[in-house]
């Protein structure tokens, strides 16, 4: 939509440098506050914000070693340090299937979208066809339509099928690609200069093969950014799981701590400390999935604004 | 939009797809057509999943649920045509405007602040020279949070008694309201909550501004403009493309918020609160679909959303058509 860059025009590859648009320019690195005043007022108020952003997970972590007791204390160390709720929270619900489902759910539903919507965004990229601009208009179009439209028919189809209470509903969608990364990796796509593939179809290389050895490799950063993307959305999602499963033994994590929430907090019992470290356990894996990609969930918000 | 090819060849037939150079003589005609035909069988098995999914997910589902919108459903029976009735039950269901209020409420007021929240934090970033790396992914990092576990990060900081960020105003004298149980409070809490992830927007703006070009800086300084001058005068229209971006992207997700408020105040167990301040349009739809089992009027529900999400929309457009500069664009 509303852009104030223009791709790149393709004389070079842009592997992997593609990624590079809010990388600090030397122009950039040369526009700080001259004074030495202003730079540490700068730090400082980054520095206070950064406590206000970081300090509710370091709540979590800590409360969740403290005793029932001591939970709403808000010490930043346990006053007493306990790893019982650890042991406590694996008794009370079956987290460690919660965790395998919903691992299962995150990769079958991020392998697919990517390898579907790559196929998809080169068809729409690579090969001049009639109606090509009408159809890709329509792939924008569905971006715009709310979610709740298609819900219920949605879920009237994954009953049809009689997929309700599986976890087919949560990831088989994505076998057929998704708007957003369609168009995220076609801006990709674009950029590559038309040469390249014109020298493999002049050796012979079928169009499959100029998809999977000269075209992807080329957009290995698009490829890892819409899995990571589809990766935390898969790991997160709570309505669906809501609507789709029945029984506790399939629940993904979402799900699950939604439960221990009903059961645990309000439910009566007022076992927070459970709560507490499970959502603790539920959030762990995506801050490390952030820390082992973060160059490209960084470097793929950025694009999204820009390019978009 | 600025997804032109990079290589803009006319757009014959014969070019649909790359000619092999040196072939295409006489000879081997009926080979030839063949050939051709499958490079033109080619494009189609390419996008041929978005194709299907786009006829099974989206094309069936939006006119089957156009037809829902017209009968009772309850999934068990088959649906009951009752002609405009769930529309006219839209006009007459007080949770429907309660609804409706709840949801303008977060979205006029939760779009704002987003904006100027994580301008700031983009603004501050962009003198933050070195160290933006680190202080950028500080900022992020909240967006990795599961809602779910930030619903019950709501319910836990924002206690009334107990609850850190009480504390932290009883600081400086303030005693804070029941955020989580005074109707009153609920919004703004989950308003304040929803201003803990926005990382992302904040990542956009930073990249938009390491966009501006310097000279434009330069010559604002020569002319004698400050910082602030700078900031209304060259900064703030180079990136009002973006902004106005995001102003649509966000409406967009506000309108239909749903799982901090849900995990927070509905579902299971959770029956003593008074949730209706809660009660977001997307929360309803849901309720009415799948726990009411009123698939009919969830449908109606969606489609008057669907309505109301272009109307903003559109309106969104026509302003950042007056209002956003575009480079190259005088």
């Amino acid at each position: 939509m509303a852009t104030t860059t223009s791709l790149p025009t393709g004389d070079t590859f842009p592997e992997p440098e593609l990624l590079a648009v809010s990388r600090p320019s030397e122009a950039a690195r040369r526009r700080r506050p001259r004074g030495l005043l202003g730079r540490v007022l700068v730090l400082l108020a980054l520095s206070a914000l950064t406590i206000v952003f970081i300090y509710p997970f370091v709540w979590l972590i800590s409360a969740s070693f403290k005793p029932r007791g001591e939970v709403f204390d808000n010490k930043l160390i346990p006053e007493t340090f306990t790893f019982q709720n650890y042991l406590d929270v694996w008794q009370e619900a079956p987290i460690g299937l919660w965790l395998l489902n919903t691992a299962i759910v995150t990769v079958l539903a991020a392998v697919t979208v990517t390898i579907s919507s790559a196929m998809v965004a080169w068809g729409f990229s690579y090969f001049r066809f009639r109606g090509r601009e009408v159809l890709f208009g329509v792939v924008l179009a569905t971006m715009m339509l709310p979610g709740a439209v298609t819900l219920i028919p949605t879920f009237l189809i994954w009953d049809a099928l009689g997929q309700v209470g599986t976890l087919t509903p949560l990831w088989a969608g994505n076998l057929f690609g998704s708007a957003f990364y369609i168009f995220l990796m076609r801006q990709f796509f674009l950029t590559l200069p038309r040469e390249t593939f014109e020298a493999a179809q002049i050796d012979g290389a079928g169009n499959w093969r100029i998809f999977t050895r000269i075209a992807l490799p080329l957009v290995k950063p698009a490829l890892v950014v819409t899995l990571l993307f589809e990766f935390q959305a898969a790991w997160t999602d709570l309505m669906r799981p809501l609507i789709y499963l029945r029984d506790s033994s399939t629940f993904t994590i979402p799900r699950g701590l939604k439960a221990m929430l009903d059961q645990f907090g309000f439910g009566g019992e007022w076992h927070w400390e459970i709560v507490v470290t499970a959502s603790v356990i539920a959030t762990v894996p995506m801050i490390v999935i952030f820390f082992i990609g973060q160059r490209y969930f960084i470097e793929g918000v950025a694009t999204t604004g820009t390019k978009g | 939009m600025s997804h032109a090819a990079p290589h803009p060849a006319p757009l014959t037939s014969q070019d649909r797809a790359l000619r092999r150079p040196g072939r295409g003589r006489a000879p081997r005609r009926a080979g030839q057509d063949r050939a051709r035909r499958r490079r033109n069988l080619a494009p189609l098995l390419f996008i041929s999943p978005w194709i299907l999914g786009f006829l099974i997910f989206t094309l069936w589902p939006v006119i089957y649920s156009a037809y829902l919108s017209f009968t009772d459903y309850d999934v068990i029976n088959a649906p009951n045509w009752v002609g405009l009735d769930n529309y006219r039950q839209l006009a007459e269901d007080p949770k429907i405007g309660l609804s409706l209020w709840n949801t303008a409420y977060y979205t006029f007021i939760g779009v704002p602040l987003h904006i100027l929240v994580s301008l700031a934090l983009a603004l501050l970033l962009n003198q933050a020279g070195r160290s933006a790396g680190f202080f950028r992914t500080a900022f992020f990092l909240p967006k990795m949070t599961p809602p779910v576990a930030a619903g019950i990060l709501l319910l836990l900081l924002f206690n009334g008694e107990q609850g850190l960020v009480n504390e932290v105003l009883g600081w400086f004298g303030f005693d804070g309201p029941s955020w989580t149980t005074d109707p009153t409070w609920v919004k703004p809490g989950l308003i304040l909550l929803s201003l803990w992830s926005i990382g992302s927007s904040t990542i956009i703006l930073l990249a938009a501004l390491r966009n501006v070009p310097n000279e434009l800086y330069e010559s604002a300084r020569v002319d004698g403009a400050g910082f602030l001058q700078r900031t209304v005068h060259v900064t703030l229209p180079m990136i009002s493309g973006t902004i106005f971006f995001l102003v649509i992207v966000n409406t967009i997700g506000h309108f239909q918020t749903f799982t901090e408020a849900y995990t927070a105040y509905f579902g299971s167990g959770n029956t003593t609160y008074s949730n209706d301040a809660a009660l977001f349009y997307v929360i309803y739809l849901f309720q009415q679909g799948f726990e009411f089992l009123h698939m009919g009027y969830a449908s109606a529900m969606a489609w008057l959303l669907f309505v109301i999400i272009m109307i903003f929309t559109a309106i969104q457009l026509w302003f950042s058509q007056r209002f956003v500069f575009y480079e190259g664009r005088q």
